[in-house]
């Protein structure tokens, strides 16, 4: 043992290294604490202290929150307009997903199968920098892009296509006055704003996949296309299930999007925020949010029983 | 997989992943095109002109632009001092030992980018109204680092998984107490990933809005003024200079965080 034929150190710092090295333990201890304090108890206790909320009610007559252990909040989401908020933001959550899913896969495959040396890393830049650039700022490019006098509309009188803009936009329930009023629109920016949240698992579970795999499977006889769909589409999935955790997540709980491009029509997140602030009730707002956790709740349990927390 | 190297991508697919990197950049040229045009009441495509005198507007006559900036800079700045500390202590603690719930609570440090950004904000707020916290900077920044403990986490956490622990016992080994190992062998082995981390938290607190609108009060952040210019807009080429400001201001440190981590594994900001 090193411990035993060490000398021991002078000062208190010495000492203190002489203790640390005796019980690493403690050590571990020492530095866990404070961000652990932080998290688990100012982070979880606030989620804890929303979730007692919830079960909570506002009393109707006098708007006062009512500190007494009830259901009746909860009955309240299912009430059909609080109903309908939840199964559009869920159904808008789907669509974004596999439509992320889709436009991601062929960006994701070629950067990790055909990209090599400066075109890798001009890919992986390519990636990163919508990721990380301003949220609000790619919100606002499609306020432009979207608006009745914008590009869009432009586009489609150049190409005397404005019959089928108008066409499109005359469509019930995903039509509207214009595409930045339309449930297109939020859509549209829901696909652009979280897409390179889908490319980057993807990828990462697309490089994974070991070439003596494709080349075995071309030597037993397989077609390309019989290998993507036998070896490499099946290895992908996990990534592709990873990214949808964030695209499904963000889309579930967004409402800045929904509020600039969309229209009048409430999302979970919108119905959050307005049963929080103009309406001050907050056991309805804290049960709203509860959908979100249990939908998260459960596509996690899934997909880390798909493996896709591995490409994480 | 590089046995297809040398090879070249069939057309289709080469088609579709440029159509898709185009997707990915072009709305973002439009805001740069759109700090220049001479129509300031909607969003007239073609502009009608181009003129660079909304920079000067900005810059000079738009005062409601200065005090939201200088509180962006300030909430950002101690978020990522607070996120550093903490998510650094976190990755150490957690990437030299094993010991039971360890597994449970790397995935709670997670927690606060797993879950929509709509519910870390109410539930903070709805804990300040019941400790009758007042808003404050210091609500903001609380919420912020919350979220950016987790960024610099990562970063930490995959560059102490590749620092062999011989180097630590050497240095030990040779007289140095735990603080003197610490400055001289380990603080140089993650220096990069600590700073790639912290800019990286930078970024997100410049920019976040979600959260803040939760946290601020009556305060208002960059992104808060830049959201209220979105819903109520006046002069619309000048927050289309601000948002070309805010793309260079969180672009800068991504692309350094970029450089700096590269030749490790790409953990740079793996996820957000």
């Amino acid at each position: 043992m090193t411990a035993a034929v060490a000398e021991r150190r002078s000062g208190i710092a010495g000492a203190l290294s002489d203790v640390f090295f005796a019980r690493p333990q403690l050590l571990t201890f020492l530095l866990l604490t404070p961000p652990l304090i932080w998290i688990g108890v100012v982070y979880i206790g606030s989620l804890f202290a929303l979730l007692l909320q919830s079960f909570y009610s506002l009393d109707d007559f006098s708007g006062v929150v009512v500190h007494e252990f009830t259901l009746a909040t909860y009955e309240q989401l299912l009430e059909a307009s609080n109903a309908q908020i939840i199964l559009r933001t869920v159904l808008m959550a789907v669509l974004v997903t596999v439509a992320s899913a889709i436009i991601a896969f062929p960006i994701a495959y070629y950067a990790a199968r055909y990209a090599r040396g400066w075109k890798k890393a001009l890919f992986y830049l390519a990636v990163m920098m919508p990721l990380w650039s301003s949220y609000l700022v790619k919100v606002y490019a499609w306020k432009l892009i979207l608006a009745k006098e914008g590009i869009i509309t432009w586009f489609a009188n150049f190409l005397h296509l404005s019959w089928l803009l108008d066409g499109v936009l005359a469509l019930p329930v995903i039509g509207g006055p214009s595409l930045s009023f339309s449930y297109i629109g939020t859509f549209l920016v829901f696909v652009y704003v979280w897409l390179p949240y889908m490319i980057l698992p993807t990828q990462a579970a697309l490089e994974r996949v070991p070439v003596n795999f494709i080349e075995a499977s071309a030597d037993l006889g397989a077609d390309p296309r019989q290998t993507f769909r036998t070896v490499i589409f099946p290895l992908a999935l996990p990534g592709i299930v990873a990214g949808s955790i964030f695209t499904f997540s963000l889309t579930l709980g967004d409402y800045i999007i929904p509020q600039i491009v969309g229209n009048s029509r409430l999302m979970i997140g919108q119905a959050v925020y307005t049963l929080q602030g103009t309406a001050g009730n907050i056991p309805l707002a804290a049960a709203f949010t509860v959908v979100p956790m249990l939908i998260m709740a459960v596509y996690l349990w899934m997909a880390k029983r798909m493996g896709a927390f591995d490409v994480l | 997989m590089s046995s297809n190297a040398n090879r070249s991508a069939p057309l289709g697919l080469r088609i579709a992943a440029i159509a898709g990197l185009l997707f990915l950049h072009l709305p973002l040229a439009l805001i740069f095109l759109y700090a220049f045009t001479t129509e300031e009441k909607s969003f007239a495509f073609p502009p009608p002109g181009l003129t660079t005198k909304w920079f000067e507007v900005a810059w000079t006559s738009r005062p409601d632009i200065w005090g939201p900036l200088y509180l962006s800079l300030q909430v950002a700045a101690i978020a990522t001092l607070l996120a550093l500390i903490f998510g650094t202590l976190a990755a150490a603690a957690l990437s030299r030992t094993r010991f039971f719930g360890r597994e449970t609570i790397s995935l709670l440090f997670i927690l606060p980018i797993a879950l929509p950004g709509i519910i870390t904000g109410i539930a903070l707020r709805s804990a300040f109204d019941i400790m009758s916290v007042p808003f404050s900077v210091w609500t903001i920044i609380l919420g912020h680092a919350t979220f950016c403990i987790v960024v610099v986490y990562n970063n930490a956490v995959a560059r102490f998984r590749r620092l062999h622990g011989s180097l630590v016992e050497a240095s030990m080994d040779l007289g140095a107490n735990a603080f003197q190992t610490f400055r001289h062998i380990i603080l140089p082995q993650i220096g990069t990933a600590l700073l790639a981390g912290g800019m990286l938290a930078f970024a997100l607190s410049f920019d976040e809005v979600i959260v803040t609108t939760f946290t601020a009060g009556q305060q208002t952040t960059l992104p808060i003024w830049m959201l209220g210019e979105l819903i109520r807009p006046r002069q619309r080429p000048v927050t289309n200079v601000v948002a070309v400001f805010v793309f260079v201001v969180t672009l800068l440190p991504i692309l350094a965080a970029y450089y700096l981590t590269r030749d490790g594994e790409h953990t740079g900001g793996s996820s957000k």
